[in-house]
Formats: C-alpha cells, structure tokens, sequence
C-alpha cells in the first residue's frame, strides 16, 4: 500500500448523489446496476482503474471497448475496473453546488481516487467531456500541474491515434487495440507501486513510455518552424523511443470478450448484444481512418462466433444480435454464419442484424437470411461517393450497375425502403459529383418500381460531411470549407426535391458543414490546439456531438482568443492542402502504414486509380503486417456445422403438473 | 407483394400469471418503461415460455398495472403474463427474480384465477419520508389539509397542465416520527388522473405552506382493494389464492 493509497479510499459518494438525483432528467443512467456489472473489494485489489466513455451514458454504456476492458481488468485478481460517463449539464449544475465529485456509476467512488483513468475516444468531439469530467473530479486540467495523488489519465480509442491535440491534458496515450495494452499498464502500475512508487508518478510514465509502446506526450518536445509547421518532435530523454508503436490483437478466438455483457436499465441507443465477428479492413477506402489504423483483418471464427451468440444471448435476454465489424459481409465464412444462425434462431424471436453493409447483390441474400423471421424494413448500402470518378479516387469499388442489381434484388426480395449513405466535400469533388447522387437516387426508385410494380418504395439517401483524417492517404487533403459543403448540398436537395416523379420517394438526411470544421481541428491539430480546446470548454463547450449542445460559434471564439498571436488558425489545420515533406503532428506515432505508401495511394486517388483488396490479391506494401509483426487471420476454417446444444424443447420452469380440480 | 404479416403458428395463451414486485434501493430512479424492457429480458434470461401476440412484430403478452412513478420506491407493483405452458408460480417467481437486477424483486406470483384484476387495485398506501421536518409541524399540515374538501392542485403532464383535485381521493393521512424525519401515511383512492405522492405535497404546500427542505423519499407500500372503514388497503391476490385454497382442503 502507498501513501496516496491511505488517501484516496474509493468510498461511494452515493448518499450524497441521491439528493440530487429527484432533480434531474432521467435519473437512472446515473445509478449503475447492470446486469453483469463487477463490483469488486477497494482493498482486494492493488491497481485501481476507472474507464470512461466520454459521452452520455446512453451513448457510452454500450460502447464494446470499454465493456471489453472493463472485464478483461476485472478478471485480474489484482486489479478493478470501474466506470463513468459525461454528466448532462442539468446535474453537472448540481454536483458543482453540493461538490459531489465526478463518480463511477458501479461503485459510486470519487473518479480522482482511482489510480488511472482511462478514457476512450471514438470521436475527438469527446474532449471538452474530458475536461468536465477531470473538473468535477477535482483532478487539474494540465498533466503539468498533477501530483502523486492524481490519476494517471490515459487516452485510447480511434481519435488517440493523434492525440497531440489532447496532448496537455492527458499523461499517456494507448493506440491500437487496448486488451493487452491495460494488462500490460495494469502490470507495470503494479510493479510501480509494489516497489514503492520509485521516482512518483514521474517514474511510472517513464517505465510506460520505455515499452515503445505507451506513448507520454510530456516526454516528447515539438518544435516548430516560423511558418507555423512543424520542425521536429524529439524525445526529451535516451531511453523514450523516437517512435511509439500500436497494439495489434491476435487471435480473436481466444479474446471472446465481452463475455458478461452489460445490460443497462436505461435505454440506449443500441438495445442489443453485439458480437465483433473480425477486426480490421483492408479493402482500402482512402477516407476510412478506422480501416487504416486496425490492419490486418483478423477474423473470429464461426465457432468462435457461435459461442459467443448463444452466450451472450443467455447472459442478457437480449433479442437482438448484431453481427459487428467495419464490413461484416466481408467475413470469409457470413454465408454459412448467417444461415446456421438463422437456422439455430428461427422461431425463437430473436432478431440477426449485420449493421454494416455492402453494395453486392450476396448481401441481400444474407440480410434476407436473417431476417427470414419476417422484419423486412429497411436496408442500408453506402456507396459513399455520388459519381463513378468520385468513387475510384475513394477507392469504393462500386459501379452504378452494381447498385442497381443490389437494390433490385433488395426490393424484389420485399424490402420496401433503402438507405444510401454519401459523403460530400471529398478531395477533387465538385457539385457535379454531388448531383450524381440526385440522379443515383432516381435511378435507385426507377429500378425498384419496375422490379416491383409498385410505387410503395422508398430510399434515403443519408450525406455525411467529410473529414480528413491521420493515418489515412487524404491525411494530406484540404477539408471543403464549410460554406460550399452547404451550397453543394442545397443544389443537391434542390435537384431531389424539384423532381416530379421520384422526389417524392426520395428522402434525404443532412448536417450542415460547420460541425465538421471543428472536428477536422481537432482531428488534424497539433498541441498548439490544446489552448483552443481549454477555451472553447472554458466557454461552456460540452456534448460538442449532440447538436442541441454543439456552438460552432463558441468554437470560433474560442479558436481565435486561443491561436491570437500564433500564425497558424483555423482554416491552417483545416482547408489547407498539406505537402510531401511536412511533418504531420502525428508522424512520430506508429499506425504501422508506411507513410511512403500513404503518400502513393493519395497520388493513385487523385490520379482516380483503384487499388484492391490484400486478402484476395496480391500484399501491395502498405506496411503494417512487416512493421508490426501481424499476418492476415481469415477463414475459411472448414467447419460448416456449428457443434452447439440444442436449445432444450422445455422451459426449466415449465411444470406439467396436472390441472387442479375446479 | 402485399403488405400483410406473415402467417405464424403462434401458441395459445394456456395460464396467466399475476406477479407482484418491488423496486427498492438505487433503482427507485428507473421509469416504468426502464422496467418493461428489463421484465422482458428477464423473461427471457429465465426462459419463461412467454405467449407472444400476431403481427409483425410480435410481443411477449404482458400487461402492466398503473406503476409508480420514476424515482419512487415500491414494494406493491403489479404486472401480468400469458404463458403458452402451464408454469408453477412459485418456480417462475424464483426464476424471474433470479433474472432480474437486485432491486427489482419479484415478492410473489400467483395463478389469475378471477377476472377484473386492476378494478381491485382501487387504492393505494404511500410512505413519504420528509427529512428534516418534525412530526408536530407534519402533523398541523395534515390536519389543515384533510380539514378542506377540495385542494386544486396542477402538474404538467405529457397532455400538457392539468388541474385536478389533490384532497379528495385522500382517505387517510397519518404522521409518525421516523430516523431525523417526519413520515406520513398516506392511503389515496386511485383516480383520474391520478393522485400521486408529489400531488399529496403540492397540496400539503398549498393549504398549509409545508415546504420540505430536502427532497422526500417515497415508497409504495400496497396497493389494492379499498377498505373504507379501516381506511387500509387489501391484499389484490387474495381472490386468486381462494380456489388453490379450496382445491388442497
């Protein structure tokens, strides 16, 4: 035990939050008792974690990263692992008032008692969430000012693959899958305080940033040259590597996580258990982050699928799986996953989803496979570029032929309603690619009509604004500025609604550009963004992904006060079409993507050249399997027959006893 | 293709069961919906052989009684089931408590022998605990408030204010000394819209300017048939236990 450990006790600050709870909106997310949830002795244990997502619970509680980590710690004897989520305004008003401190919602105990924090961030809108939660857990906003008595704050998740812009408020950061990552933190925080705290909380980031594989920003100097870009970032020690590699886990069969899922009181915005069925993508969608950073494609196998099913379906009455991955038809065995399923499920109510889908005709076919018990509503594709030029500089390999049979076959089959999914503001687009989607979307109903004969069809079309993102060949591309990315889509929501004989039919979905601005700051800053984050939370940003709450303005203020006096702003991070021989704020971070690779494939998108997909072509280089030790793990594995029990024909309840005499 | 729903072999409803739960503790704060979706997990968790309605998009049958409101305990809440097997109340009441977080407890599941179940819950017992009142200071707001017929009071509903009267369905209001604060008793006849405990304090605070410093704690602690001599409420399952009775003699 430390000294800090006779501190910082973990007592439940419950009785206190209960007072406060008849005030606000939606009490229950705040209270904890999931099912599955793990509450372990304060004192069993020596390695403390608390894992945050940072958004509301609503959002955060079905998050599978933090479910995942959240039991893999939990598993360890000498360690636990607790959570909390963002605070809506209306208690954080509250918590203030009374100085109840941020808490964990399964044990009630003060965030700033436990010894890391970790904090998972899918999107970089979570990181004023970040800051609200550090303030009312009474923990300093600056890595600089904490002590021996504070958390090490560690940052994971797809947004940590750059996390210079958080770089001032977080002490480490993780990339890469995070499994074995908090084991091995958990160990050598363990070790640390077993020996002692050698050095203090100084020496624990030392000892995480040796491994080469937990990077501590504090030990790395930026320094920049007088136009703004950046000089050089060195380590400020012999023993911190110059580079900081990701984690990659292998062999997902023997990772069958979560295997406790947990089922919140409170509704969420997934009302389902999900299975991942593989990790990774390599078909090669040039603005996919999250198909570039999680190379290779490691499949869990249909056996390994199948378990995971029939258990967690048992553990949480759930009555909806989904099949997860970021293109889960691509899985070298769906077809035989999809049909044992539904074989294995048909009668019982339970309903199969594959969330993610692709434009092929096969993907119909699986969708009507599971949903042979009889909820046909709609379909998702997401051809993601409007024209067939727009499409090869994206490398999303789909013709309009492909489409139309998809759908065709989507409709015939008795879906009734497709949703298309689109992205505007794409390097070298121009409106006439956007009005392409107008003229897809007709054609979409035209085909469906005369597949049907009926005029009771209907598709979406859903446009999302693009983003450039690290670790991605447009990493180098200007970001459209908010005002065409509007004026594009008004012409295109013109050219929809002006249609006499499919507008109606047509839907379309859309943001505006402004929120996207904000977030391509924070994707591609630097630590020179930092100030602007500090700002913009001190000007009360908080929930910047839910729009009620999102103020581009305040964003710009606060940008503008933060960056006065520098000569990089705004439109520097964003609209401004980086060179070959920049560094880039997160160069010295290891995605295991060679960056001359990137740089070619940036080259072939605008020159609107395909490439294809490793797992059934030829490697093309990109780097990361040789970098980082990885191979390809897919199927097929030959076994077709799923080796599970038969659900018994009886209820264990049900009890035949003869029927009573009147 | 027409839009019709599939044509299912859809079990008959063989039993129905009448539970009786609690919801105790922390989650007190779970709304009534928190509840449905947690009771249907569980009956499936339990692998109790639920009846499921036609249609589309077929739903276990289940029918829930007025329920307490969000941050309100209670140890009298009721629901009921049609299952496609004949079922031993006893084994699914172990069952589904087993299946369902602590603090939503099943107390106890009994066959639906009568009909007319929810006309039998016609009242309602409400434990309000008033931190940091006295008893004597309760105790003169009570008085003043039963002393009046009438109490308009209004809350906002999801149909927008309603005004409504808060004293009438009052049939008993008591006052005992509890642990650093007042408790009141209060035994309301179920109407429309109905009279809840915040309803009960609104009218305390109207007739008598009872403010309580710190927020109340509630708890429902029967409901059912109404015994308006005694003032006190019935246990509703009683007539569904007389024919088990009656059979074992």
């Amino acid at each position: 035990m430390t000294v800090s450990d006779l501190v910082r006790r973990g007592v439940s600050v419950f009785d206190q939050l209960e007072l406060l709870l008849p005030l606000v909106n939606k009490p229950i997310q705040y209270v904890g008792g999931e099912l599955n949830a793990t509450l372990k002795n304060w004192d069993d244990v020596q390695v403390r974690w608390v894992l945050m997502y940072p958004d509301a619970y609503e959002v955060g509680a079905p998050n599978q990263g933090v479910q995942i980590l959240y039991e893999v710690i939990n598993e360890r004897d000498d360690a636990l692992a607790e959570r909390t989520y963002a605070i809506w305004p209306d208690l954080e008003a509250l918590m203030r008032e009374a100085n109840v401190p941020q808490f964990t919602v399964d044990g009630h105990r003060p965030v700033g008692d436990f010894d890391i924090f970790g904090l998972s961030f899918s999107t970089e809108l979570g990181y004023t969430n970040m800051l609200s939660a550090l303030s009312l857990a009474n923990i300093p906003l600056l890595a600089a000012d904490r002590d021996d008595s504070h958390p090490i704050v560690v940052a994971g998740g797809h947004a940590a693959f750059n996390p210079e812009p958080i770089a001032d408020f977080i002490d480490a950061a993780v990339l890469g899958d995070g499994e074995e990552a908090v084991l091995l933190i958990t160990d050598i925080t363990r070790d640390w305080k077993q020996a002692g705290c050698p050095g203090g909380r100084t020496g624990l980031l030392f000892e995480l940033a040796k491994t080469g594989v937990i990077y501590v920003p504090a030990l790395y100097e930026v320094d920049y040259l007088e136009d703004g870009r950046i000089q050089r970032v060195t380590p400020a020690a012999p023993e911190v590597p110059w580079r900081v590699r990701k984690h990659t886990l292998m062999d997902l069969d023997s990772w069958p996580y979560p295997k406790q899922p947990l089922v919140p009181l409170a509704e969420t915005v997934h009302e389902r258990m999900s299975v991942e069925i593989f990790r990774g993508c390599t078909r090669g969608c040039r603005f996919c982050q999250a198909g570039m950073i999680t190379r290779p494609v490691r499949e869990r196998s249909i056996t390994g699928i199948a378990a995971m099913v029939e258990n967690g379906l048992k553990k949480t009455g759930y009555e909806e799986v989904g099949l997860l991955s970021l293109s889960s038809a691509d899985h070298s065995e769906i077809g035989d996953i999809a049909r044992n399923l539904a074989d294995r499920y048909e009668g019982s109510q339970t309903a199969l989803s594959l969330p993610s889908t692709r434009v092929d005709a096969f993907n119909v076919e699986l969708a009507n496979e599971l949903s042979r018990n009889g909820r046909r509503s709609g379909l998702t594709f997401a051809p993601e570029g409007g024209s067939e030029r727009m499409r090869k500089v994206i490398n999303k390999q789909v013709t309009e032929e492909d489409l139309i049979r998809t759908v065709t076959t989507a409709y015939s089959a008795g879906w009734r309603q497709v949703k298309l999914y689109f992205m505007c503001g794409l390097p070298t687009e121009t409106d006439e690619d956007v009005l392409q989607i107008a003229q897809l979307a007709r054609d979409v109903i035209k085909a469906g009509r005369e597949a049907t004969g009926s005029r009771d069809i209907k598709c979406t079309v859903s446009i999302g604004g693009f983003v450039p993102k690290p670790h991605t060949p447009f990493q180098w591309a200007a970001q459209l500025d908010h005002e065409t990315t509007d004026s594009r889509l008004a012409k295109l929501r013109d050219a929809i609604r002006a249609d006499r004989n499919y507008g109606k039919a047509i839907g379309i979905r859309y943001h505006d550009g402004k929120p996207g601005i904000v977030e391509g700051l924070l994707s591609r800053g630097d630590r020179r963004v930092g100030a602007v984050i500090l700002a913009a939370w001190q000007d009360g940003a908080r929930f910047d992904g839910w729009s009620e709450h999102f103020s581009y303005d305040r964003w710009m203020g606060a940008a503008e006060r933060a960056l006065a006096g520098q000569v990089v702003d705004v439109n520097w991070y964003t609209t401004r079409e980086r060179m070959k021989t920049e560094v880039l704020p997160w160069d010295h971070l290891d995605s295991g993507l060679d960056s001359e690779w990137l740089w070619e494939d940036w080259q072939a998108a605008l020159a609107e050249v395909a490439i294809d997909d490793c797992r059934w072509t030829p490697c093309f280089d990109c780097g990361v399997c040789d970098q980082m030790d990885t191979e390809i793990q897919v199927g097929p594995t030959g076994v077709t027959d799923l080796p599970m029990p038969k659900v018994p024909d009886h209820a264990p309840v049900a009890e035949h006893y003869a029927q009573l005499p009147n | 293709m027409a839009r019709q729903a599939p044509i299912r072999d859809v079990a008959p409803t063989v039993q129905r069961l009448r539970l009786r739960y609690a919801k105790r503790g922390r989650l007190r704060f779970s709304s009534h919906r928190d509840f449905q979706r947690a009771l249907e997990r569980a009956l499936r968790r339990a692998e109790i052989p639920m009846a499921f309605s036609a249609g589309f998009s077929p739903h276990p049958k289940v029918s829930y009684a007025n329920s307490a409101p969000t941050g309100v305990a209670s140890e009298a809440e009721y629901v009921e089931i049609g299952v496609t097997e004949r079922c031993d109340p006893a084994a699914v009441r172990a069952a589904l408590d087993e299946a369902l977080p602590p603090g939503l407890d099943i107390v106890e599941v009994v066959e639906a022998n009568t009909p007319d179940f929810v006309q039998r819950l016609e009242a309602s017992i409400w434990q309000i605990e008033l931190p940091g009142l006295g008893v004597a200071e309760v105790e003169i707001a009570a008085q003043k408030l039963m002393a009046q017929g009438e109490v308009t009071v209004e809350r906002l509903t999801k149909n927008g204010v309603r005004s409504f009267d808060a004293r009438g369905p009052v049939v008993l209001l008591v006052v005992e000394p509890g642990p650093g604060c007042a408790i009141l008793r209060a035994v309301v006849r179920h109407a429309t819209p109905s009279v809840r405990p915040d309803d009960v304090l609104t009218a305390l605070r109207q007739a008598a300017d009872l403010v309580p410093p710190a927020p109340p704690r509630v708890t429902r602690l029967a409901q059912g048939p109404l015994d308006p001599v005694g003032a006190t409420v019935g246990d509703p399952f009683t007539p569904d236990r007389a024919p088990l009775a009656a059979a074992k003699t």
